[in-house]
């Protein structure tokens, strides 16, 4: 059906996993001409693998995730340019070098840019983010002369940079506003076990401790930090990983209405037609409930991808993200969320159930309603569990006591390792018994 | 503190070093009897085998076991050894030389066919002595140097990988049956027996691995070896026609290439540090698949053949003659195809063609032999002579030479993906008919290509993990590097019911769509 839709020239900007997937989606499903642009790389490549490659595990060639010829076999073009201007009002992109492109349908996937929070000394040479393949190559033409490295902000990006600095021998220094890494997201156990974890690596984590400025040689490179408490940590190199913000400055004079991100609502629609926005970002002006309106992860640019690309071949469809999932592995440590789990849990509605490892860097954190004792969600730490049983649970609402019995459906551990059903278990009829009395 | 770290540093990396001399003076002292005729054979041996073990031991606890458990990948495609750089390219050729020397020139190594060996041959005399009663050859010295590597190299995996269970209890299985099952068992059976006429006894090496299991001489003897020989043929017999196919049903085809097979063990311990130059394009996975198909026709036509001239020349030995043993196969091949045709549709239907095909194939082969062949001519050509092409050009030139001499360029399962036939087998029944895959972890997967990289099979597992689909590929070994490697946990071999093995649905786990 869709196939004998009138053709149409449908516009990405941003080669990410977002604007990729919405055009391998289109293009199964229609004739339509697709473009994709991007300033960053000619082909698309995985985001999340950048730290593999300054680490030796990959070649960048390794994280593209499709072989050169793939595009053209399915007729996609891709455009190596950087666009400066959308003029809706003529239905046409510029670009930097002044040309232009007409579209009948925009969308854009433009992504984040690192962010920088006014530090004295932010713009000196060995400061940087990492968030583009331009950061990792930057990165990689210091690192000879990197002995020392520091860097601020304890979330993801930053402690995947102390694992890449620490493996290519770099003293790292890590600086970490919050009492303990990345608390906001971690309860406090499990926050506390990569705090010891990072340090075991070698890693000088330092926790409540902030950025004042960053010193200066003669020739403007960076050649140390002042932390606030007055500290000064000798380091050839800054890296500043204190989030992202939506990539969408050359957005300012155009029609689009902007927040933090490009303004969407449920259907990844803008306040213009025919231009949607997806992926980083994108700002939901209604998020699902639960959620947040700009979410910076690969499985949710994927998700939109999938979902814009039913509305652009005929088939309008709404943003319905089922339940949040996320995964990271911190040095060896793998983490995997499903769910809900509340760092700081009203005692009426959300109960945990805690069971970590007595020697070993593993833990399974359940968290439940204590009426219901219906499923909200997990955390574990140096376990894999099974992504569809816990999608699954959660749907219906499955009580706690079903969960622990069939938890071993759950385990995705390889064969032969050791299980901690039964620990798991001892735990939760002891908490039961609490919660009865 | 940072002065001591750096202390501590410094001592490691002398130590490394110095393990690292240990180790490689060991090996210049076996050497050196190539060029000066060892004085005594059993304290070169000894001492060269020491030092070589020793050094080789203390520089993988250097390595591994001075930093936490983990995945241990740094710095993989920087170096010179490991990513096709000179030091890959020296290996490479110093590897191909050897076996070059082995399969043509043994006499370069010392090997005299009058039974008074000198050099390197000489140097492993005691231990052949001890062994099996008879001075070395220099199938023994290889047999030697290759059970020792995999041993080696076997307790550095387990170094490396000691975090992960599957992995250690894996190599100790490879370990256990190189060592015993390829190594020692078939050496003193050898020294037991020593009246019987040859024939293979290492009890796992089945046919079409063993190309020569069903060869006329090799038939004989084990024909002709008493209560022993009738055990190897009847155990070989059940192992193809029985064992292997239940086991593969279970578990896939790792059961064998990756817990069993001595290629596969070297391939897994000595091998491992290459696994990650297997060339992962489209293109090289299609004409991996025709090679395959290739290789399979040409063993099962040539065992075929061979057989049909054994039942015609000794038509005493046998049980049946040689119009059943065709009437068997061609039966055999049909109800194979009939099966194939039947119940492979969908997700299969294109892997289950080319099966058809390359059966369909060796049915006309086998009919055309029925019609037109001789007594000893099988279509005109020598079948003797065919098997014996096969010898050098599969079981030598390829398993061998190119098999392990490549290992630092091509990856080191280069044989086990192109070249065997044992593999095509086990891999076409892996696809079509057995509880093993890998499934994918819903919406887990972040393409970041780990598991692609290190998939030493150049399987691109990436594909199917990032469309949420299972992996149920034929040449999967189940080796289970990319499930290790994948920094979110997204796969995992295990075994379970047919339905749903191959899932394709249209978007990964997470959606609502
Ligand atoms: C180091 C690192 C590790 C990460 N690890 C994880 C992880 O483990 N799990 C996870 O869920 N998420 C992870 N993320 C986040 C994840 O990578 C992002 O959420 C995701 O890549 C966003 O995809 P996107 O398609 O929205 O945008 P992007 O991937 O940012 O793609 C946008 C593209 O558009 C281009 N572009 C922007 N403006 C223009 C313009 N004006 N003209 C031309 N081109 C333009 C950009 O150059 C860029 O190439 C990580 C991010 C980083 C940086
Ligand atoms: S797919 Fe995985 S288990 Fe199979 S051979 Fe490749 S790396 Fe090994
Ligand atoms: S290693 Fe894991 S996350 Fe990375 S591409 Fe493979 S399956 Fe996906």
């Amino acid at each position: 059906m869709s196939k004998n839709t009138p053709k149409k020239s449908i516009v990405i900007i941003g080669n990410g996993i977002s604007g990729i997937t919405a055009a391998r989606h289109i293009r199964k499903q229609s004739d339509h001409t697709i473009t994709i642009i991007s300033e960053e790389t000619p082909y698309f490549f995985s985001r999340t693998a950048l730290m593999y490659v300054y680490m030796g595990h990959m070649r960048f060639e390794h994280t593209q995730p499709y072989e050169n010829d793939f595009w053209e076999k399915n007729k996609i073009n891709l455009r190596s340019e950087r666009v400066t201007q959308v003029v809706n009002k003529k239905q046409i992109l510029e670009f930097e070098t002044g040309a232009t492109l007409a579209y009948d349908i925009l969308i854009i996937a433009s992504g984040s840019k690192p962010n920088k929070l006014g530090w004295p000394g932010q713009d000196l040479k060995a400061v940087q983010g990492l968030y583009h393949k331009q950061d990792l190559d930057t990165l990689e033409s210091w690192s000879p002369t990197i002995q020392s490295a520091t860097l601020v902000g304890g979330g993801l990006i930053g402690i995947e940079l102390a694992e890449m600095l620490h493996s290519r021998g770099k003293k790292v220094h890590f600086l970490v506003r919050e009492s303990s890494f990345w608390n906001k997201v971690l309860p406090p156990e499990e926050s506390e076990m990569i705090n010891q974890h990072i340090r075991a690596h070698g890693i000088d984590l330092q926790l409540e401790t902030e950025l004042k400025a960053i010193e200066s040689n003669e020739e403007g490179r960076a050649k140390g930090v002042i932390t606030h408490k007055g500290d000064r940590i000798e380091s050839q190199w800054v890296g500043l990983t204190v989030g992202v913000t939506p990539n969408i400055d050359f957005l300012k004079n155009s029609d689009l209405a902007l927040g933090r991100g490009v303004k969407v609502n449920s259907y990844l629609e803008t306040n213009l037609p025919n231009i949607y926005a997806i992926g980083d970002c994108a700002e939901q002006m209604e998020p699902v409930s639960g959620r947040r309106s700009i979410e910076a992860v690969w499985y949710t640019g994927r998700m939109m991808g999938e979902t814009l690309a039913q509305t652009v071949v005929g088939n309008k469809t709404k943003y319905a993200p089922g339940h949040w999932f996320n995964s990271a592995k911190f040095f060896d440590i793998e983490y995997q969320t499903y769910g809900n789990v509340s760092i700081e849990p009203n005692p009426e509605e959300e109960h945990h159930l805690f069971w970590k490892h007595s020697n070993k860097n593993q833990s399974i954190r359940l968290s439940f309603n204590p009426t219901t004792l219906e499923l909200l969600g997990c955390i574990s730490m140096g376990i894999r569990l099974r992504h569809s049983i816990f999608d699954q649970w959660l749907t219906d609402k499955e009580p706690m006591d079903r969960v622990i019995q069939y938890f071993n459906q759950a385990n995705f551990d390889p064969e032969f390792y050791p299980t901690y059903e039964k620990e798991l278990s001892l735990e939760w009829e002891l908490s039961k018994a609490k919660l009865i009395l | 503190m940072g002065t001591l770290k750096s202390k501590i540093n410094i001592m490691i990396l002398t130590q490394k070093k110095g393990s690292l001399i240990l180790g490689s003076s060991g090996f210049l002292l076996l050497l050196s009897s190539l060029f000066f005729s060892p004085q005594d054979e059993l304290l070169l041996l000894v001492a060269s085998m020491l030092m070589m073990v020793s050094g080789s031991l203390l520089y993988f606890k250097k390595v591994y076991g001075s930093s936490l458990a983990g995945i241990k990948n740094d710095g993989v495609w920087f170096n010179a050894l490991t990513a096709e750089g000179i030091w890959g390219w020296a290996l490479g050729i110093a590897l191909t030389g050897f076996y070059v020397a082995i399969y043509w020139f043994p006499e370069v190594l010392g090997f005299n066919t009058n039974g008074t060996s000198t050099g390197l041959v000489q140097v492993f005399d005691p231990l052949s002595y001890a062994l099996n009663g008879n001075a070395a050859t220099q199938w023994f010295l290889y047999g030697t140097l290759y059970t020792t590597a995999i041993l080696l190299f076997g307790v550095k995996f387990i170094w490396k990988y000691r975090h992960n269970r599957y992995q250690i209890i894996r190599t100790l299985s490879v370990m256990f049956f190189q060592l015993c099952f390829a190594f020692l068992i078939p050496e003193i059976l050898g020294k037991l027996n020593p009246e019987t006429p040859y024939f293979a006894k290492d009890l796992k090496n089945m046919w079409p691995l063993n190309y020569y299991f069903l060869d006329q001489w090799h038939l004989k003897n084990m024909l002709n070896g008493g209560n022993l020989g009738l055990f190897f043929l009847t155990f070989g017999l059940a192992l193809m026609f029985i064992i292997s196919p239940i086991l593969t049903y279970l578990y896939g085809k790792r059961w064998y290439c990756s817990w069993v097979c001595g290629c596969g063990a070297l391939a897994e311990t000595a091998g491992d540090p290459f696994r990650q130059l297997s060339s992962k394009k489209i293109s090289v996975w299609k004409f991996e698949r025709w090679m395959i198909h290739v290789v399979l026709v040409f063993i099962s036509v040539t065992t075929i053949a061979v057989l049909w001239s054994f039942l015609s020349s000794n038509s005493t030995m046998s049980w049946f003659s040689r119009e059943q043993f065709i009437g068997g196969i061609v039966i055999f091949i049909l109800v194979v195809m009939a099966l194939l045709f039947f119940w492979k549709t969908g997700a299969l239907s294109k892997d289950a063609k080319y099966s058809l095909l390359s059966l369909g194939i060796i049915l006309i082969a086998v009919l055309s032999i029925q019609a037109f062949s001789g007594e000893k001519n099988i279509l005109f050509i020598n079948s003797y002579k065919l098997q014996k092409w096969y010898g050098f050009g599969v079981g030598a030139a390829f398993s061998g030479v190119l098999g392990v001499g490549f290992y630092p360029i091509l990856g080191s399962r280069v044989w086990c993906r192109f070249g065997c036939p044992m593999a095509a087998i086990l891999g076409l029944q892996q696809r079509l008919l057995s509880r093993f895959r890998i499934t994918t972890n819903g919406g887990q997967c972040i393409s970041c290509g780990n598991c692609s990289t290190y998939c030493e099979m150049g399987i691109d597992v990436r594909a199917y993990a990032q469309r949420g689909e299972n992996i149920v590929r034929s040449s999967c070994v189940g080796c289970g590097i990319c499930s290790a490697v994948c920094p979110r946990g997204v796969l995992k071999l295990e075994n379970d019911r047919l339905e749903n093995r191959i899932n394709s649905e249209n978007y990964p786990l997470g959606n609502t769509l």
